[in-house]
């Protein structure tokens, strides 16, 4: 198991620029971690680290330089590989009828840097809805296909994940092309520096071909050790928890519990949860055209089960009450979604706590609807 | 195969149902595309209007008949109303068939039982016919219609069609009346009352308001008809048709792929529920 020190970080980013892949990753935006375009591993937020609790999230500095020492911020990958507006197709009028032209992506070879395990876990529920069916949607599938992803073990948990609840981390074990562990060791002397370094493993064929091109030593046995304990505190300090136990049923049984009525008092339905959700692949289609009415596209954008509009069928909206939405979201989160795609929708990292204005909790919700329903 | 991409089609003949409702009858203008067409009644199409949108409508010719592809199409909205204003020659792209048909081959030796209510009926029609076409599958045809009033019910010259096949029943009613009214009056479920079905070799397809099917499944379920031989077609908002969009989920089940045909006994725990 070969480690990386800090240096060999760069040179792994120059091999897969190398390669022709575009590396995208944390960096620091507007008080936020979010997701784009990296050149280096300076644009990595360095000493950062991040607070959250529901409905509140804020940036704060290390007292030392971790590249990878937060959790997860407002955006997840979905944002590269579902995109959040997408034209679907072009149309021009070609005598008395149409001329379709489709989109011819060229796929982007995407690099994501930094990847956490709820993360992968997240985007395995998503290839299963976009490219797991018989007929696979063209633009997810492009923008998939070459993609490479270095993974990240955490190296703290934050005031909102529950990912050891949802079986989904702390540790990445599927899913990723290299795995890291960043190991920050303690200073020896008070005016000096700590040891800095990564422990690296391939996951794939691929990975390791790239691990190869950058200078390494061999991990020993202590260092193996403080990689495996590192994820352990990790798995130790989660901030919330969720009983999964039969919750398909648990929550079929309480499709009418007073829960939601209550929860409705505080849900604003403002789809803060859906957007920030890396699994919530609603969309919906806008159709445009040309004043001359010659050409036409038409585009796919996110949508939110939240909305008036999402339900909407001629002469009414079937979920006009927030009761309705919110138990949609939560029911098809945790339960519903397991009977369509084999799988919880829900991979515990937190956000839609963090980020939801009232800090409503899924957990808490979960927890109440089983303690009080049938 | 990119299943986004509509399939150039062209109006052949425009027929006027009734008010505001019209029926299209489309071509797809790839001979091979049209060739390969194939689908069940109870499927439906995602029609497009050039830069207006796309909608869900179900295929009301007979899947026999090759070359064309009907549907019948109410004004509810802005693509709906672009679609109806189209004339013969005009371009429209198609997108289908998509969805599960009715049990057309399950029914087979059995009674059909066709309960339906309020305007858009037009997901039965297409059983009704490829019933009619077929008698000698089927047993009897029991067809019951309800509207609110008498100049709601669109197909009257259909339904007197239909009373004129040997083994078929129609039966009319409505919630409110006029004098020239010489069918039955009230809820369609009222008719269960004076009409029995036999039980032990009949097949129930339905569509229209859910609370019509509701109360018709209940008093279908009290006659003895078991729950996997009622079916019922829904309704949902649809952006997509390949189960990507998420619109049109019902409890765990997508109506794009797992509908708009359901069984009974499959959705009952969530049927009930409002704002499921």
């Amino acid at each position: 198991m070969p480690i990386l020190d800090r240096n060999s970080l760069d040179a792994l980013f120059d091999v897969l620029k190398r390669r022709g892949f575009n590396l995208v990753g944390p960096t620091v935006h507007d008080g936020a971690i979010v997701y784009d375009a990296l050149a280096s591993t300076a644009d990595l937020p360095v000493g950062w680290t991040d607070e959250q609790e529901g409905g509140r999230y804020r940036l704060k500095k290390r007292d030392d330089e971790a590249l990878f020492g937060y959790v997860v911020g407002p955006q997840s990958w979905k944002k590269f590989l579902f995109r959040p507006a997408v034209r679907l197709w072009q149309a021009r009028r070609d005598g008395d009828g149409l001329r379709m032209i489709p989109e011819n992506e060229a796929p982007p070879k995407w690099a994501f840097i930094g990847v956490r395990s709820c993360e992968l876990h997240a985007i395995a529920v998503q290839d299963k809805v976009f490219i797991g069916g018989p007929a696979p949607d063209p633009s997810y599938r492009a923008q998939r296909e070459d993609l490479f992803v270095i993974a990240v073990n955490c190296g703290q948990a934050g005031g909102t994940c529950f990912c050891v609840s949802m079986n989904t981390g702390p540790k990445a074990t599927a899913g990723y092309d290299l795995v890291l562990t960043e190991i920050l060791e303690p200073a020896q002397t008070p005016d000096g520096a700590g040891r800095h370094y990564f422990v690296a493993e391939a996951g794939t064929e691929r990975g390791a071909e790239v691990l190869r091109g950058v200078p390494q030593t061999e991990a020993t046995g202590a260092e193996k050790a403080a990689a495996e304990r590192i994820v352990e505190m990790t798995a130790a300090q989660m901030g919330r928890t969720l009983d999964t136990t039969d919750i398909k049923n648990l929550l079929y049984r309480n499709f009418e519990h007073p829960r939601w009525d209550e929860v409705a008092t505080r849900c604003l339905t403002c789809a803060n949860c859906t957007m920030v959700c890396p699994t919530c692949f609603c969309s919906t289609v806008e159709d445009v055209a040309d004043l001359a009415g010659e050409h036409a596209e038409r585009w796919r954008k996110w949508d939110s089960c939240f909305t008036m509009d999402f339900s909407f069928v001629h002469g009414g909206t079937v979920r006009s009450s927030v009761k309705s939405r919110y138990r949609q979201w939560m029911t098809h989160k945790l339960a519903t979604w397991i009977d369509q795609f084999g799988t919880s929708g829900c991979v515990g990292c937190g956000r839609c706590i963090t980020w939801c204005p009232v800090g409503i909790d899924i957990t808490e919700e979960a927890r109440v609807i089983r303690e009080t329903g049938k | 195969m990119n299943p986004w991409i509509p399939c150039p089609a062209e109006v052949i003949e425009k027929r006027r149902e009734a008010l505001r409702v019209y029926t299209l009858r489309l071509r797809i203008r790839d001979e091979a595309a049209r060739r390969a067409f194939r689908f069940r009644p109870g499927q439906f199409n995602m029609l497009y209007v050039f830069g207006v949108g796309e909608v869900p409508i179900s295929i009301v010719s007979d899947p026999d008949e090759s070359g064309f592809l009907d549907h019948t199409i109410r004004v509810v909205g802005k693509v709906s109303e672009a679609l109806v204003g189209l004339n013969k020659g005009d371009a429209v792209g198609i997108r289908g068939p998509y969805g599960s048909g009715w049990p057309l081959e399950e029914a087979r030796g059995m009674d059909v039982v066709i309960v339906t209510g309020g305007l858009g009926c037009a997901p039965v029609v297409s059983v009704i016919n490829y019933v009619v076409h077929r008698r000698d599958r089927y047993g009897r045809l029991k067809i019951f219609h309800g509207v609110k009033t008498p100049k709601d019910l669109l197909y009257r010259a259909r339904f007197r069609a239909w009373q004129r096949h040997p083994d078929t029943e129609v039966y009319l009613t409505v919630d409110h009346p006029d004098r020239q009214w010489k069918y039955k009056v009230g809820v369609v479920t009222n008719l269960f009352r004076e009409v029995r079905i036999d039980a032990r070799k009949s097949m129930a397809m339905m569509c229209g308001p859910e609370i019509m099917m509701r109360n018709t499944a209940r008093d279908l379920l009290a006659q003895g008809l078991p729950a996997d031989r009622i079916h019922l077609s829904l309704e949902r908002n649809m952006k997509c048709a390949i189960g990507f969009c998420g619109h049109c989920q019902f409890g765990p089940r997508f109506i794009c792929k797992d509908g708009p045909v359901l069984r009974y006994d499959r959705i009952r725990d969530w049927f009930g529920i409002g704002e499921a």
